[in-house]
């Protein structure tokens, strides 16, 4: 496929733009990981407990911590693996043979 | 038909499934051997994978310590399952690309040092060694309740499985084993939940219930977890949803569960069995998807069972006690003390007992009167809690709380055999390829045969199974309660950062990472044992508690991986293209050497 040849230097505009978009996508990724499981679950699950509407019988941050951050995890790998899909494609380094 | 003949159907069942699948994937070659040559779909890694990460911890005793602690248990729920974000961003489609067989390959070539490979070594076989006692410990137990056989029958009876499927069979044995052991579990985990909930709440999925009503005795509706806030605050316990654990400790102590889970190599190396870094992906997303099938349910049995326990023993005398309560009694894990001799049951915060882990002792030797509690011979606390219960019973006496038929009884104990079994497997594979492949080929003798290498696999999976039985059977009780923090502790604060450094970063050298790892596992072991072994006080740092100190490690860790690093000359150019290389999806290719 594209690989390069021993010792050649790496094809380096095309990688770099690669990877810095890889990047992004890993941060917003993690950074709503950490809102809904480290900031609703934890640090802001009093205020969140006492302020938010109920998940039905159960306190708002209550209810993060121990169900929604499981579903939350979910969705995210779920979108992770769209957009990294979505970045191989457009940037040309689809791979064949997935299963 | 009886209880027994139900439990020898399910047990003896799903035993000859797992040998019938063993001996249809026997390993010839080190590729079969490790990473099942690299060729299962990414659905059968994720139901695998779930299976491998499932323990018999989780299986028997996460949804007890839901119902004894309430939000503070949210750490286990929430880091046990956020690791895998972790894990799925930040290690295993990197991995998967650099395209060898361990984890500690990764360590050797990136930080290009035996030393590096040599401290990997050590730390896989430590946090599985820790892991895999705990397993052994399980299949013991369950079996011994079941058959009514010594302790240690059922050890050997558990190992020599693992051992036929495992030590043979190596990644390929494993893998579908692991998917039908799967399968075990999610059934008997969630058609108790379902019933339970049905009888408690009127909702059939058990996750609604959680957040659903309850039916008072008057008719009158009131969402469950406040009847449990109101039970719990009556009763001198802290509330349900509140809990009371520190916020910065339970911030780190989840934290250090996440990176540790990210760190675990005998869940990375799962990751190696698929095709593709798009495969990793989608397999990822899979074996979330599945262990969030128990983990949403767990929360769900952890609220009923609190429930249903406090409603049917609370204020009761013994003769209106339920049957279950008896059972358990008989089997010793549950006891009733009347310290104020009233001839009725009370629950309160607070132990029982005066050493705070001590079982009960009994003054009867096993024969007991009938229609009498059994007397305990320990020496009471002054508070006034007299109800005993060891939390593990709450998943396994589900079914008999909730008058379910004895079939699911008998479904319940193979999932928990099941949930042993497919753990242990997993780390006995890391353990058996530490030695065979990081440790023998890799620095001892380079030029060793490929079939060479499996007959070391083979014979140090057989040795490690040795030791892990013998503790099984003799477990240093104490001391394996305490080393779970160990494990998630060294694997959050020497697997996690490294690698993530060794992918994220072309700077950080030999020199960094092998100061690092050591500055991170010291502090944390160092914590760990002072607060653990040594010390009779627990004036913790900051208030933060051995379990979460892993995260403190990781942060020493890259902070001194960076700044060694600084100082250093960078590493060689091949180093660095290798680098380059892993970022990149394209042509993963299979496993090598």
């Amino acid at each position: 496929m594209n690989s390069q040849p021993d010792g050649s230097p790496p094809d380096d505009g095309r990688q770099n733009v690669y990877w810095t978009k890889n990047l992004q996508i890993v941060m917003f990724i993690l950074a709503i990981w950490f809102v809904i499981s480290l900031g609703c679950g934890v640090l802001f699950r009093e205020s969140l407990d006492a302020s938010f509407p109920a998940m039905g019988g159960a306190p708002f941050g209550f209810w993060m911590a121990q169900q929604g951050a499981i579903i939350g995890f979910l969705a995210l790998l779920f979108l992770y693996m769209i957009l990294m899909n979505s970045l191989d494609r457009n940037s040309g380094f689809d791979q064949e043979g997935e299963e | 038909m009886s209880q027994d003949l139900w439990n020898y159907i399910f047990i003896g069942g799903s035993f000859a499934l797992y040998i019938g699948i063993a001996i249809r994937s026997r390993a010839a070659t080190t590729k079969e051997y490790y990473v099942a040559s690299g060729g299962v779909s990414p659905f059968a890694n994720g139901m695998a994978t779930a299976a491998d990460w499932m323990s018999a911890a989780t299986f028997i005793s996460m949804a007890g310590i839901i119902a004894a602690s309430g939000y503070d248990a949210s750490r286990f729920l929430m880091g046990w399952t956020g690791g895998f974000v972790l894990l799925t961003t930040l290690i295993v489609p990197y991995l998967r690309k650099f395209n060898k067989f361990t984890v500690t390959d990764f360590l050797g070539d990136r930080f290009y040092s035996n030393v590096a490979r040599a401290v990997g070594v050590v730390c896989a076989v430590f946090i599985c060694m820790t892991y895999i006692m705990g397993q052994m410990r399980g299949v013991g137990l369950v079996f011994s309740r079941l058959f009514d056989i010594e302790i240690w029958t059922g050890v050997l009876i558990g190992a020599s499985i693992v051992f036929f499927y495992a030590g043979l069979g190596g990644m390929k044995g494993i893998t579908y084993t692991q998917v039908a052991q799967y399968c075990v579990m999610v059934f008997a985990y969630t058609i108790p939940a379902v019933f339970i909930s049905m009888a408690m709440t009127g909702n059939v999925i058990p996750q609604f219930g959680l957040i659903g009503n309850f039916t008072e005795v008057s008719g009158e509706t009131v969402p469950l977890l406040s009847k449990l806030n109101q039970l719990n605050a009556d009763l001198g316990f802290p509330k349900y949803t509140v809990g009371k654990l520190e916020t910065l400790d339970m911030f780190c102590i989840t934290a250090a569960l996440m990176c540790g889970t990210a760190g675990l190599p005998h869940v990375i190396v799962r990751f190696f069995t698929v095709k593709s870094v798009k495969a990793v992906r989608k397999s990822a997303c899979w074996t979330l998807l599945f262990i969030a099938v128990i983990y949403l349910t767990a929360p769900a049995i952890g609220a009923f069972a609190r429930t249903n326990l406090i409603l049917e023993v609370q204020g009761k005398t013994y003769a209106a006690a339920p049957d279950w309560f008896k059972s358990w009694e008989n089997r010793g894990l549950i006891a009733w003390a009347d310290k104020n001799g009233d001839g009725v049951m009370q629950h309160t915060a607070g132990g029982v007992f005066v050493g705070k882990n001590d079982k009960p002792k009994y003054a009867d030797a096993g024969e007991r009167v009938a229609n009498e509690p059994r007397r305990t011979t320990n020496e009471l606390s002054e508070n006034p809690n007299e109800i005993y219960y060891d939390r593990d019973i709450l998943v396994m006496a589900n079914p008999e709380m909730a008058n379910l038929p004895m079939w699911v009884i008998a479904l319940v104990m193979a999932g928990c055999v099941a949930a042993a079994l497919s753990t242990a497997a997993g780390l006995l594979l890391v353990l058996s390829t530490s030695i065979s492949h990081d440790l023998m080929k890799k620095i001892v003798s380079p030029g060793m045969s490929d079939s060479h290498e499996v007959i070391w696999a083979r014979s140090a999976s057989f040795g490690f199974l040795v030791v892990a039985a013998y503790f099984g059977i003799n477990p240093p009780a104490e001391f394996v309660a305490k080393t779970v923090a160990f494990a998630f502790g060294l694997a959050a604060s020497s697997f996690f950062p490294t690698i993530l450094m060794g992918v994220f970063s072309k700077r950080v050298n030999r020199e960094g990472a092998i100061a690092g790892m050591i500055a991170g596992i010291g502090l944390t072991l160092g914590y760990i044992v002072y607060f653990q072994f040594i010390a009779d006080h627990q004036n913790y740092w900051f208030g933060i508690s051995p379990e979460g100190i892993g995260f403190i490690g990781m942060l020493v860790n890259f902070s001194v991986a960076a700044l060694v690093s600084s100082v250093t000359p960078p590493p060689p150019a091949s180093v660095v293209r290798m680098v380059e290389e892993i970022r990149l999806p394209r042509d993963a290719g299979s496993a090598n050497h």
